[in-house]
């Protein structure tokens, strides 16, 4: 399979709808074969700058390039190197899953036998050969989802853009999705814009994220930098007996300050004189027995909270 | 292009026939009318200067326009569909034109309207209408039918890219029966005595294409009437291809 070797860049995007600013000055890149997460809340922009860069929509201001093809100038060749499966799943539901591909093939110039074998492989991909002759109005969210991302993929492209592609899906599509999509990046190198509101999604996906707010990069990294960035992590212990509650509080406070715990328990945030395993350790060289000890990350959402002033979940009320 | 027409085209034609709804009262309600009309009006025949005996006969031909008027509500409806579920967005990420999208979109129309051409002289000849202009003037009815339902389906198309919605495609329906009524479909002009309405129908094109269709029927080959009904039929289709490539322009922005 051929892969592009230029990925996606973007310099001061900027999209103008009459007085609403949606996208406010983007500068992105990601490289190729990455998995990049566009983390935000509802009405943050994700949607118009993937817009944009799938050519749907052409920028106000500044440029970018996908798979080396400006957005603005070179629509066409941009068009036949990306996938994109965009917010809503895009379905006739009057034709059938084999019917959809038909066509997205035939439309991007693919026939005969070499479609048949197209079609027939992308079908048994995503589980829907046995619901290939189905209409799709039989088809629940996560087959719809599915066959959204075997149409993205009928050419071969090497780029692909998801836009929030498990809104409204249950765990177990979710999980699946993000397998299939997990394996187009690590397997066969193509390059996914994925945008998100599930902080887990582009926890467990993404190799970068970004996260868009009010139009704009708020903050950019790898999901483990973005939470380094902002907290190191709680270790919060419950001893085994209450008696010895003071005793924990005297060590643990050797690996950092004290940090709200639950009732019976005493946590501290630690501050890099030690890990989990000294915390371990220390426990067991002063015979202090623990009934419980539990370690938290810094979340993403900790990360949007640091950056914007509000949680993920606020932000979507606002 | 023709390609991407076909393909366009052959999705809407699927789509239409597999919606029972959308098809079978475009078949059934243009007979229900014309049953009645040429029952309880045939009284109009016996008035002086009527051209025909056979109110059927005259009424007849209104049936494909209201199969038109039928047809642009499906190819609107259709088209807002795809606006709204986001299905435009995915053709337009493929190499597909414009125009092929647009002459494909009606596809579904101009099946439905070559069946109910079909249907609708199947049963005015089974009812007895003679057909003055013999095989090659049913021929021409055929195609005068697919001409008129491109032409008012385009103006469907141009309202679902202006409006975007469903709703606002049906919205518009009223409005289009009403110009369609104040036509010469139920007498001919020279036998409207109300001078407003003589008036409004003589400068309706609607009048011209009900007219020729009307004369391949009742007269024969009638150079004027058809000439007419085609310079009408061509102008609405010039004038709502103009309308719904721009509009498309400015609902499909792909770069």
């Amino acid at each position: 399979m051929g892969r592009s070797d230029r990925g996606i860049e973007a310099e001061g995007l900027i999209r103008r709808f009459k007085d609403v600013d949606a996208v406010r000055g983007i500068d992105l890149r990601v490289a190729p074969g990455e998995i990049y997460g566009f983390l935000g809340p509802n009405g943050a922009g994700k949607s118009t700058t993937v817009h944009m860069l799938t050519t749907l929509l052409p920028p106000t201001a500044g440029r970018a390039t996908v798979a080396g093809y400006d957005v603005a100038r070179q629509g066409p060749q941009v068009r036949a190197s990306i996938g994109a499966a965009l917010q809503e799943a895009a379905l006739d539901p009057f034709l059938t899953g084999r019917e959809h591909l038909r066509l997205q093939a035939s439309l991007h110039g693919i026939a005969g036998a070499e479609r048949k074998r197209l079609i027939e492989a992308l079908l048994d991909r995503v589980g829907l050969t046995q619901a290939g002759d189905r209409k799709v109005r039989t088809y629940s969210g996560g087959m719809k989802r599915r066959l959204d991302l075997a149409l993205a993929l009928i050419h071969d492209p090497s780029i692909i853009f998801l836009d929030e592609p498990t809104t409204g899906l249950d765990p177990q599509s979710r999980t699946a999705l993000w397998a299939e999509v997990g394996r187009l990046a690590r397997e066969e190198g193509v390059t996914i814009f994925l945008t998100t509101q599930y902080l887990e999604e582009a926890d467990v996906l993404a190799d970068r994220v970004g996260i868009i707010d009010h139009g704009l990069i708020v903050a950019e990294g790898t999901p483990a930098q973005l939470k380094a960035e902002i907290g190191k992590p709680t270790v919060e212990v419950v001893p085994e007996s209450a008696d010895e509650l003071d005793r924990l509080r005297a060590l643990l406070r050797r690996f950092g300050d004290e940090t709200a715990a639950r009732p019976g328990a005493f946590a501290v945030q630690l501050d890099g004189h030690g890990a989990l395993p000294d915390v371990v350790r220390a426990l067991d060289s002063e015979s202090l027995r623990a009934a419980q000890i539990n370690l938290h990350e810094p979340s993403l959402d900790d990360v949007f909270l640091a950056k914007t002033g509000r949680t993920l979940e606020g932000a979507e009320a606002d | 292009m023709a390609h991407q027409v076909w393909l366009i085209a052959r999705r809407s034609v699927v789509r239409t026939f597999r919606q029972p709804g959308v098809w079978i009262p475009p078949l059934t309600f243009p007979l229900m009318l014309m049953a009645v009309n040429s029952n309880g009006l045939r009284a109009a025949t016996h008035l002086p200067g009527f051209p025909t005996h056979s109110f059927l006969a005259f009424f007849m031909p209104f049936s494909f326009l209201q199969g038109a008027l039928f047809a642009t509500g499906i190819a609107g409806t259709d088209l807002a569909r795809d606006i709204d579920t986001g299905f435009l967005n995915r053709l337009a990420l493929t190499p597909v034109s414009g125009a092929a999208l647009l002459l494909g979109q009606i596809g579904g129309a101009v099946g439905l309207g070559i069946a109910q051409t079909v249907v609708y002289l199947g049963v005015a000849l089974a009812a007895g209408v003679h057909i003055d202009a013999g095989v090659g003037g049913a021929l021409l009815i055929v195609v005068l039918a697919i001409l008129i339902v491109i032409a008012w389906g385009n103006l469907g198309l141009w309202i679902a890219l202006r409006t975007g919605s469903g709703e606002g495609v049906q919205s518009q329906f009223p409005l289009l029966f009403f110009v369609t009524f104040i036509s010469s479909i139920n007498l001919p002009r020279n036998l409207i005595s109300v001078t407003w309405f003589r008036d409004i129908a003589t400068i309706n094109p609607v009048s011209y294409m009900i007219e020729s269709l009307r004369s391949l029927v009742i007269v024969g080959w009638d150079g004027e009437a058809l000439a007419l009904g085609f310079l009408c039929i061509f102008g609405l289709m010039a004038v709502s291809l103009f309308l719904s490539v721009r509009q498309l322009k400015v609902r499909m922005t792909r770069t």
